[in-house]
């Protein structure tokens, strides 16, 4: 059972680098809106198409 | 969504006849309906932003080309990096291309460090490197694209609000990870009571279980450990008092335990509680939050600045920031922001907002206006006569106050079971300590951890948890049904109403005139009306557009302000206004509306329109009284209209001509009979009745301070939504009871276990998760039972 000594700081160690992620998320605003970024991602097209168009211009 | 965006993507849906930027019909061979939208197309083509067509899956509004003078300069903030930030509210967006288009659109100004948009609030903030000059440029961008902008007073309140959602968050996170991972460990320990765990191996797990529960408690326990001493401190006892000694309670102890290397360590339940407890809390934070946010973007959606006269031109101010004797001018179409008499020009105001009465009245220089009304026909000039707390509305916000002093009153259902629930818990917490001690000879470790034990079982989880969950099924019903919840104990208000009291012009009916259907030759005649009607903004141009099916192209026609609107033809010019524009016969008045259309060569054609009904009021009286409730209609129409509206449907309690404070005292009357009052109303003479109310409604169309009166707000032409919030108040009460009776029932078994100290942590964390368990799938039934009605 001495395995137990390791196992359970490891599984510590993941859980509070979990919660340090989610708090992190939490204070940076990431729970401030959840509708949008579910729709930006259908406008990753039209950006990338952007990007380019503004490459061709500047050159 | 997707598959929808992708399908605009490969065929770009443009249509010549119609507007290439608003999907409106089109001006002759323009590609175009209006200047507005020309401009706006230009803008984004010039951006390189034209994706935004193939994008969005929703018309764009129309450009309407606003001179909004709003000092934006006033509403942006300095950065300490020395960036400026300005918060702007944006209106009409209709679909997430809009907010591509609106961010992608102000990122290409060099300027512009960052633009972010969110849906839910409807909030714009950019952030610029520059002068605060540069804040008008950029709304004006945003304006240009046809979004009507509105600045946003970051108040102090609302960020304290985001603050507390935040802490919240964070403390349940911080609850929810420790009480998963002590659960972890207390597993092992309860399996090892069987199997043989060793107890150093016991020891051990406990001593870990501890090390996790104490901080987490501490900092996760602390919205209930400060409002439990904030309690106390004013000698007053509330569930989270309780709640406080109990939790600090099972940690003391079971580190005692741990300590003495004892076989229980109540740890686990301590935390999970917290967790639980931390849940409903944050629900209910975020459904009162949510309520709060939509009213006001409503209310900043709809207050409109005043236009100033000033020596060099014209200003616009906040209503508030106006002075006595300024010259203030109203634009046809708008509604007046101040007091005052009017100097020049002569028009019809509609006062339906603030007197009920349905007709628009003739205004003339000399005449007194107030705020609220409506200017219809022409531009009028006035000299303001008051201002602020002086004014008409004003008045009607303080008497609106002294009604909500007396609805702040209220203690709600979990409030008042709490009250008492307290102190019972305190005492059999204190008399099971004392038993053991002194008759069941335990030693006082063993005592402390029974009185633990107890206070930990009768945890009212289900008034935590089982009331806030209900409140936001219930509201997020509510809100798919166009019905907006100001107020948080609103539901429970409205839940035993037996009385419904409504409000003729705007409630009862549209608030706005209809075409009254014409006879074989107006029908004749209609297209060709509503082809020049399309031009105007009046009001009875707009009820002429929406009358006649069918697409009409716009007719290019003159507008005389005030008048009415010439068409020149081959033949001579057509006329459409009133009857002194066209020539026309003065008739007698039949209480309706008139607009003339005079074509060259034929008698003036006279159509008539008149305030209707909403087409579902007289289903939803007939309603309201079968379930047995009293429907009256208090109006401050006059008695002939009044009777029109009540005889059409069949309501036989009317009163006519009723002023405001009127109004307000018939419901407090019923109230004093013990009847409990719905009040449903819409203009400026209704607030203080809204506000006395046990419960009040009030449509989205109606004043500002109407809705900031009323407990919630319903959108739509639908009278239903006074139904559906009857329906959504009574059951999600009666879900409440059922919940509070069954967390009851839970506690009369469980407390006596506890007491006889036959709870274990197992059976306390089992009991507690259960309990909660229950009564929230006992609240999702309200979902369930809706989706079913719906």
């Amino acid at each position: 059972m001495t395995i137990l000594l390791l196992l359970i700081p490891v599984a510590l160690l993941l859980g509070l680098a979990g919660i340090w992620g989610f708090l992190w998320a939490i204070s940076h605003g990431q729970f401030d809106d959840l509708n949008a970024a579910g729709n930006r991602i259908l406008f990753d097209d039209a950006d990338a198409l952007l990007r380019e168009g503004r490459k061709h211009e500047t050159r | 969504m997707a598959t929808e965006v992708l399908q605009t993507l490969a065929s770009p849906r443009v249509q010549t006849a119609t507007c290439l930027h608003c999907g409106e019909p089109a001006r002759g061979n323009d590609r175009f309906c209006c200047a507005g939208c020309a401009s706006a197309n230009a803008l984004i083509t010039g951006l390189g932003l034209e994706q935004y067509y193939r994008l969005r899956n929703a018309a764009a509004p129309v450009a309407v080309t606003t001179d909004d003078s709003i000092d934006w300069r006033e509403f942006s903030t300095a950065l300490p990096d020395g960036r400026w930030r300005v918060s702007v509210l944006v209106g009409d967006m209709h679909c997430a291309a809009c907010l591509w288009l609106i961010e992608h659109a102000l990122q290409a100004d060099n300027a512009v460090t960052s633009a972010r948009l969110s849906s839910a609030t409807q909030r714009l903030t950019i952030e610029w490197r520059g002068t605060d000059a540069d804040a008008g440029r950029l709304v004006h961008r945003v304006m240009q694209l046809g979004y009507r902008c509105r600045p946003v007073d970051v108040s102090v309140l609302e960020s304290e609000t985001a603050a507390e959602e935040r802490g919240l968050l964070r403390a349940m996170a911080v609850a929810g990870f420790a009480a998963a991972n002590i659960m972890l460990l207390s597993v092992s320990v309860w399996s090892g009571h069987v199997d043989g765990m060793g107890s150093h191996t016991r020891d051990l797990f406990h001593l870990i279980s501890g090390l996790l529960a104490v901080p987490a408690i501490a900092y996760a326990g602390q919205p209930f450990f400060r409002s439990a001493l904030n309690a106390l401190r004013h000698r007053r006892t509330n569930m989270d008092v309780p709640i406080s000694i109990g939790v600090t309670l099972a940690v003391v102890v079971s580190m005692a335990e741990v300590v003495r290397s004892g076989p229980h360590a109540y740890f686990d339940a301590a935390v999970t509680l917290l967790f639980f407890l931390l849940v409903g809390r944050y629900l209910d934070l975020r459904a009162r939050g949510f309520a709060r946010r939509a009213a006001q973007q409503l209310l900043a959606l709809t207050t409109r600045p005043v236009t100033v006269l000033t020596a060099t031109g014209s200003v616009q101010r906040p209503a508030s920031r106006v002075a006595l004797d300024d010259l203030v001018l109203v634009a046809a179409g708008e509604r007046i922001g101040v007091d005052g008499i009017v100097q020049s020009g002569s028009s019809s105001v509609d006062a339906s907002l603030l007197s009920g009465e349905s007709l628009p009245k003739a205004v003339l220089a000399g005449s007194m206006v107030y705020a609220g009304a409506l200017n219809i026909d022409a531009p009028l000039t006035l000299r303001v006569t008051a201002v602020g707390p002086a004014t008409l509305v004003g008045e009607m916000t303080r008497l609106l106050e002294s009604a909500e002093q007396n609805r702040s009153r209220f203690v709600r259902l979990a409030e008042q079971v709490a009250r008492w629930y307290a102190p019972v818990v305190h005492v059999t917490a204190l008399l099971s300590f004392a038993g053991w001690m002194l008759l069941g000879d335990a030693d006082w470790r063993a005592a402390m951890l029974i009185s633990a034990a107890v206070l930990i079982i009768t945890c009212p989880c289900a008034l935590a948890l089982a009331v806030p969950v209900v409140q936001v099924v219930a509201s997020s019903r509510l809100m798919r049904g166009g019905i907006l919840l100001k107020s948080a104990t609103a539901l429970e208000r409205a839940a035993a109403i037996d009385t419904v009291i409504f409000d003729k012009t705007g409630t009862l009916t549209l608030g706005h005139p209809r075409l009254v259907a014409p006879d074989t030759r107006g029908q004749a005649l209609l297209p060709l009306a509503a082809a020049m009607a399309m031009r105007s903004r009046h009001p009875l141009c707009l009820a002429l557009v929406s009358a006649c099916d069918g697409t009409v192209q716009p007719a290019e026609v003159q507008e005389c302000p005030g008048q009415g609107l010439i068409l020149r033809g081959a033949e001579g010019e057509t006329r459409l206004g009133n009857a002194r524009f066209v020539g026309a016969a003065p008739q007698d008045r039949d209480g309706c509306s008139e607009l003339w259309l005079a074509q060259p060569g034929h008698t003036p054609y006279r159509f008539r329109f008149r305030d209707e009904l909403r087409a579902d009021a007289a289903a939803v009286v007939d309603t309201l009284r079968r379930e047995g409730r009293r429907v009256i209609m208090l109006s401050g129409d006059h008695a002939e209209a009044a009777a029109t509206v009540a005889q059409a449907l069949g309501i036989s309690d009317w009163q006519a001509e009723v002023t405001p404070a009127q109004k307000a005292e018939h419901i407090l009357a019923l109230k004093q009979q013990g009847h409990r009052v719905l009040m449903v109303g819409d203009g400026l003479n209704d607030a203080p009745a809204l506000g006395h109310a046990d419960a009040s409604l009030s449509p989205a169309s109606g004043m500002d301070i109407a809705q900031n009166a009323a407990d919630a707000v319903f959108q739509g032409e639908k009278l239903s939504a006074v139904i559906e919030f009857l329906d959504v108040a009574g059951h999600s009460q009666s879900l409440c009871r059922q919940n509070i009776g069954f967390s009851l029932v839970y506690n009369l078994f469980a407390v006596p276990l506890a007491i006889a100290g036959l709870v274990t942590p197992l059976i306390a964390a089992v009991a507690m998760s259960s309990s909660s368990i229950v009564v929230v799938l006992n609240a999702l039934r309200l979902a369930v039972f809706m989706r079913r009605a719906s």
